[in-house]
Parts: C-alpha cells; sequence; structure tokens
C-alpha cells in the first residue's frame, strides 16, 4: 500500500509539474506578453519599445529559465536595464538589490503579484479559496445525501416505475448545463415577473454573510448538474449488488425488504459511489466558475474568469496550480479510498 | 400601421406555423419509421421505448430546423443580425416596426419572442443558433471519436509503453478544468501564434490515418480494391485536410473561419482524451474473448483484429457515448459562448444568448434569457434521452 501511494504521489507531481508547464507557456507566449506590456506601459508603444519594455523585466529570457524562476529552483534574474536600472525579480519595491533573496518562486511561498486585482496572489488565492470552499461544502451538503438518496431508491427495485422516473429526472439533470439551470432558477424563483421572489438573483451579498435567500440557488444550480450522475452511479451499484447471491440468501431466510436494503445492501453498493463523487470536483470546479460569474460571487472561479479575461499572468498561473492541485488530489485520495474500501482489489 | 401586440396564445400559433415544415417533415419520419420498425434493427426498436422516442422526436426537431433554416432559409422570421431600435427590449408579440429606413418586406410582422437589447428578433436568432451548434457539435464529436479510436484501439490491445505514455497523456489533459483550457486557447492571442493551427494539422490527421488503415487491413490481400478505395479517401481526405486545417484549399471551395476552427479544435481537443478511455477499456475487455483469439490463430494482423474484429463489437457502448458526447458538446459550445470565446460579438450563440439575458433577468425581462436556454436545454436532453433509449434496447439483445 505504501509503495502505491508513493508511486501515485510521484506521477501526480509529474503531472503537476507538465500541466503548469503547460499553462506557463501558454500565458508567456509573445502575443500575450505584448499585450500585457501595452497594458502596463501604454498602448501606443511601437514594437522595439515593447521589447525593451519586456527584456527590461525578464520576459524575454528562455521558457525554461523563466519557469524554473517562477518555480523558485533557479535563482531570480537580475537584469541591468537598457534604460540603466538594474532589476532583479526577487527585489521586493523599494528593496536594494543586494538584500534580495536569491530564489523567489511558488515552493519559497511567491506567488508573485497580481496586475488587476493589485495585491500578492498568494493572498487572493487563500481568500477567495476560502469563499469558494463555503459554496462547495453547501454543495456536497446538499448534493452527495440527495443524489445517494435518489440512486438507492431508483436501485433497490430496478424496472420499477419508481426507478423509471427517477432515472428519468437524474438524466435531466445531468442534461441540464448550469448556465440553463441557473438561468431558469432565477427566472422562476427570484424575478418578479413570475412572482414567487424567494431567493436572490445574486450572491454577492453571501460573500459577507451567507443566508438561505442569498445562497440557495448557485448552491442547487451547481448540486443539480453533479447530482444526476452520482444517483446514475448509485443506481447501477446498488441494481447489481440487489442481484447478487448474498442478498437472495438474505431474502430466502426471510429479512425483511427494508432491512435487506440497509443492513444488507448499503455499505456494498456504496463503495463505486465513492469513487464517482471524489472525481466529481473537477466537473464541480467548472460548475463553480460559471455559477460564481452567472450569480457574481467572488470566489475562486470568479477569479480565474478576471485573471484569464484580464491576462493577469501570475494570478491565473496561481489559480491553475491551486484547481490541478484540486483536481489531483482528489483523484489520489478516491484511488486510494477505492482500494481502502474494496478489499477484494490488491494494489499489486 | 399600429397594430395590436399579440396575445400568447397567438404568438403559440404563429410559432406552430412557422416550425410547420419541420413538425410536417417530423411526422412523417415517425410515421414511416414506426410502420417499417421492425426491418429497421436498432434504430426500428427505438421506437418500442417511450424516452428514446422522446429523444429522438426533440433531437429530429432541431435537426429538421437547423436543416430548413439553413438550406432554404424558412423557420426564422427575421434576420438574426438584423437590428431595429424601435424593438430594443420589446415585449413577444410585438409588431415589427423600425425606427430609421423601411424594413424589408420579406420579414413577419410580428417579433415572436420579443426582441434583445439590441432590438434584434430573439425567435429567429435562436433558430440561427441551432445551425451552428447541429453543424459543429456532430462534426467535432466525430472527429473525437475519430482521434480516440485511433490511438486507444493499440493503446488497448498491445498495452506496454506506448499505452503508458498515451494514458497519461490524456489524464494530463482530463485533469486541466475545461474552461481554463478553453480560457488558454480560445483567446486572439493565441490564435495570432497559430497554436490552433497546428493542433487542428495534429487532430484532423486521424480521420485519414484511420480510414487508411481501415481500408488498408481488409482489402490488403486484394491490391485492386484496395487501391480504389485509398485512392478515393487520399483524394479526398487530403483535399478536406487542405481546406479544413490549413485554409489551404487548392480549389478553393473548402475554407474554415479562424475563429470557428479554434473553437472545433478546442472542442476536439477535450473530447478526444475520454473517447480515448473508453476505447481503450473496451479494447481491453473483448480482446479476451475467443473469436479475437480465433483471429489471431488464423494469422490475422493486429490493425485486421482492432478495426474488423474489436471495433464492431464494441459499437453499442460507442454508439450510446457517441450521442451522449454530443450532447455534451453542446454544452461546451454553449460554454464557449457564455464566456464570450471565439465568437464575433453579433453572431446568434445559445450560450452567449444566455449571458446577455442574464443580466437582463434582474430588470424582470426574461424573455431574452429564456428562449435560448430552453433550447438548448432540450436539444441535449433529447440527445441524453436518445442515448437512454438506445442502451436499454441494445441491452435487451
Amino acid at each position: 500500500m505504501g509503495k502505491f501511494i508513493l508511486r501515485r504521489v510521484g506521477v501526480m507531481i509529474l503531472t503537476a509539474l507538465c500541466l503548469t508547464f503547460i499553462v506557463f507557456f501558454l500565458t508567456n507566449l509573445y502575443p500575450n506578453l505584448e499585450k500585457l506590456a501595452k497594458t502596463q506601459g501604454n498602448f501606443r508603444m511601437s514594437d522595439e519599445e515593447v521589447a525593451t519594455f519586456l527584456n527590461n523585466r525578464g520576459y524575454l529570457q528562455p521558457m525554461v529559465t523563466k519557469y524554473g524562476q517562477w518555480l523558485g529552483v533557479l535563482p531570480g534574474y537580475v537584469i541591468e536595464g537598457t534604460d540603466g536600472k538594474v532589476r532583479a525579480r526577487c527585489a521586493a519595491p523599494g528593496q536594494p538589490i543586494e538584500e534580495a533573496p536569491t530564489f523567489c518562486g511558488v515552493l519559497q511561498g511567491n506567488w508573485g503579484f497580481s496586475t488587476t486585482i493589485k495585491k500578492d496572489v498568494g493572498g487572493i488565492i487563500l481568500e477567495k479559496l476560502g469563499l469558494t470552499g463555503i459554496l462547495m461544502f453547501w454543495v456536497m451538503l446538499l448534493m452527495v445525501p440527495s443524489a445517494l438518496i435518489l440512486g438507492v431508491l431508483a436501485g433497490m427495485r430496478e424496472g420499477s416505475r419508481l426507478d423509471r422516473s427517477l432515472s428519468t429526472f437524474s438524466i435531466t439533470t445531468t442534461a441540464t448545463p448550469e448556465y440553463v439551470s441557473g438561468v431558469l432558477f432565477i427566472a422562476i424563483f427570484a424575478s418578479s415577473a413570475v412572482g414567487l421572489k424567494w431567493f436572490k438573483g445574486t450572491a454577492t451579498s453571501a460573500m459577507d454573510n451567507v443566508t438561505f435567500e442569498n445562497f440557495f440557488l448557485p448552491v442547487l444550480t451547481i448540486a443539480a448538474y453533479g447530482m444526476g450522475y452520482i444517483a446514475r452511479m448509485t443506481r447501477a451499484s446498488m441494481a447489481e449488488v440487489m442481484t447478487s447471491q448474498y442478498i437472495r440468501t438474505a431474502r430466502l431466510k426471510g429479512v425483511s425488504f427494508p432491512n435487506i436494503v440497509m443492513k444488507h445492501a448499503l455499505r456494498n453498493a456504496l463503495i463505486a459511489p465513492f469513487t464517482v463523487i471524489m472525481l466529481q470536483f473537477p466537473w464541480l470546479l467548472n460548475g463553480v466558475v460559471i455559477v460564481e460569474t452567472l450569480f457574481n460571487y467572488k470566489g475562486f472561479g470568479w477569479t480565474l474568469v478576471l485573471a484569464a479575461g484580464n491576462n493577469d499572468i501570475e494570478l491565473l498561473l496561481g489559480v491553475s496550480v491551486i484547481s490541478v492541485i484540486v483536481v489531483l488530489v482528489t483523484q489520489l485520495i478516491s484511488d486510494i479510498g477505492y482500494v481502502y474500501l474494496n478489499p477484494r482489489i490488491s494494489v499489486s | 400601421m399600429n397594430k395590436d401586440a399579440l396575445s400568447w396564445g397567438a404568438i403559440f400559433g404563429q410559432m406552430i406555423i412557422q416550425f410547420a415544415p419541420v413538425l410536417i417533415l417530423m411526422a412523417i419520419t415517425f410515421a414511416v419509421s414506426i410502420y417499417f420498425k421492425r426491418r429497421l434493427g436498432l434504430y426500428g426498436k427505438l421506437f418500442d421505448s417511450t424516452v428514446g422516442m422522446i429523444g429522438l422526436a426533440l433531437v429530429l426537431f432541431w435537426m429538421f430546423t437547423a436543416f430548413f433554416a439553413g438550406l432554404f432559409d424558412m423557420v426564422a422570421t427575421h434576420n438574426p443580425l438584423d437590428q431595429s431600435a424601435m424593438m430594443k427590449k420589446a415585449l413577444p408579440g410585438t409588431p415589427y416596426t423600425k425606427l430609421i429606413g423601411t424594413p424589408d418586406p420579406n420579414a413577419g410582422a410580428y417579433y415572436l419572442l420579443g426582441g434583445d437589447n439590441l432590438g434584434r428578433d430573439v425567435f429567429s436568432r435562436v433558430i440561427a443558433g441551432s445551425i451552428k451548434v447541429i453543424l459543429i457539435a456532430p462534426f467535432a464529436t466525430i472527429f473525437a471519436f475519430m482521434v480516440g479510436i485511433t490511438l486507444g484501439l493499440p493503446a488497448g490491445y498491445y498495452g506496454g509503453r506506448f499505452d503508458t505514455v498515451l494514458s497519461f497523456l490524456s489524464n494530463l489533459v482530463l485533469a486541466f478544468p475545461v474552461i481554463l483550457l478553453f480560457y488558454l486557447l480560445v483567446t486572439p492571442e493565441i490564435v495570432q501564434t497559430g497554436i490552433p493551427v497546428y493542433m487542428a494539422a495534429v487532430l484532423f490527421i486521424f480521420p485519414l490515418v484511420f480510414l487508411v488503415i481501415l481500408w488498408n487491413s481488409r482489402y490488403h490481400t486484394q491490391p485492386m480494391k484496395r487501391n480504389v478505395f485509398l485512392a478515393i479517401t487520399l483524394v479526398i481526405g487530403i483535399w478536406v485536410y487542405l481546406g479544413i486545417a490549413w485554409d489551404a484549399d487548392p480549389l478553393g471551395v473548402i475554407s474554415f473561419p479562424p475563429n470557428v476552427l479554434v473553437v472545433f479544435v478546442a472542442v476536439v481537443f477535450v473530447n478526444s482524451p475520454t473517447v480515448f478511455r473508453i476505447v481503450r477499456g473496451l479494447v481491453l475487455d473483448i480482446k479476451t474473448r475467443d473469436y479475437v483469439a480465433a483471429a489471431q490463430t488464423r494469422g490475422e494482423g493486429p490493425w485486421y483484429i482492432m478495426l474488423w474484429e474489436i471495433l464492431p463489437n464494441a459499437r453499442g457502448p460507442l454508439l450510446v457515448d457517441f450521442c451522449l458526447r454530443i450532447g455534451y458538446t453542446t454544452i461546451l459550445l454553449g460554454t464557449l459562448g457564455f464566456f464570450g470565446l471565439g465568437l464575433e460579438s453579433e453572431s446568434a450563440d445559445w450560450g452567449k444568448m444566455i449571458i446577455d439575458g442574464r443580466r437582463l433577468l434582474s430588470a424582470n425581462i426574461l424573455h431574452i434569457a429564456i428562449p435560448p436556454a430552453l433550447a438548448l436545454l432540450t436539444l441535449v436532453l433529447g440527445l441524453n434521452f436518445l442515448a437512454d433509449g438506445l442502451r436499454e434496447e441494445s441491452l435487451k439483445d
């Protein structure tokens, strides 16, 4: 087991390095840098001015060198610019070059500086992750139990009318992307044209104070999309367990149907959904981006859109690193959990 | 000139009249299919399941709508790009007028579903959006399947280092949040660097490779037949390939607008790793069967076994996934539009219309966001129901 985890962690780190390099490469392509120079300097710079601007700030070093510096395994650049000023990557504003540390990258905890929000990227990400964490917590709290209940109810009597209607319902939720269901929910429950006005159409106020009124619609929107898939997996797993020998034995012994479902079938039926729930995280991440944009909730997903839309390279890199790590860690947990929960699978 | 606005009943009546050719063709298709359903194989069996029939009806509805609107300019009442200052945010059923200039005499008398914030007809824009989705989504899915199958078959069949590397790469793409990938790939700056064109050049060669291997493995014992098939495939294939990927069609017939190409490439790129994983899994399962062993004993080549023994036997799950994946691709296209990526700002796109309409929901104007949302919902729902019906009926055998 230890060896298995070690190998998985190794692959995970390799994947994370590859992915961050891809993001780094794509955000640091010359047209992107040119746009950055023009927004930071002025829009009427000529091509040569753009090149000097970028060169003085170390943007024109080879891609791998830049990546190493950003990661913190290569010493940060110290460049004497054409304007006679010496700039160092690691020097804080106003700090003399000699006192600046040699290495300053993500590994040293230096995530860079956001050009749009004008703050330290590390701080921004921490704050936004907290906000999105609250959202995710409520989504999970709503999504997982209702999906499992739906799936178990549908799967315990395969082919029954209850099964058919619940399955159709879960297909419908998986077929409704967040931007459709969100808009429909807002139109039905939040606008005075329909007249219900039960909830609020934006979640901006939920950033300070979460209430049922301002937070239920975004949570419902994300949960609905993920719910159908988990419910279908649970249903399939439950239906399979219900046809197995030991359930038949229990029935022949005369155990009552609710007892069979609760005591015998449920535990084995929940192994497969566990991995599915963990693997839902990357999907939820997409949902978070859409829903936070739709409901104007300034969390992690909203920051991703902001950074990508404004070519805020360091913020975008930070956001990508975090989302990639979230995805990879959940994959790892799902794998380990699957092996742990299901003693029939051996890792070697 | 001063006409009254239509009531909701009249609006629905008018819409049914507009959709008349679509509905008639659907009725004919259904009547013919149900009459001959015993002779139509899996497609015929679809008419035994209610869910499958509902799904097929929804999918056919949008397919025929796109067909009539795209080729014969029939269903829509107005030009989807035509603005009218008088019709800004007009309610459904408002008579069509223009502040400046004379209205097009061929245009309909009413904005059936109202006007959007620039005074364009919402109904016609939803119809125009369907053309785009019906054109891109199935083809992007076919391309993704070609890539996934061409790589997934040998990965599953041979295993080994080839499989390890490809699986690692596909996991790499799958670990990316889709929206981040779109934001990185589908920007004007990236288009400038030409990366999408190179990606298109790599991805679009796969269908060609697939077909060449397909014919060669089947007919290599009959060189005459093989050469004919190969020549036809290569001539048409390379011509289309040059036109689509490099925009260098020597005859100048096929060209692909660069922004559509980027969207197309991004969608294919996101979809193919999942297809690869599915195909690989199916091959791992099927290659232990007896008929594969029999073919190996007969001395058939590996590609013959993969393409003509294993692939046909994996068609059930692949067909179901194909339907689901077209739906997912539709969702992805909507997502791209939602974030305003890869389109001209004017064009009618369901995702873009939804986000534009979203901003007016708080002002209690519902008719701009709801129609495209319902359109996308019904199409994706139809595809999902269709897939469910197919799965159920194919499992019955």
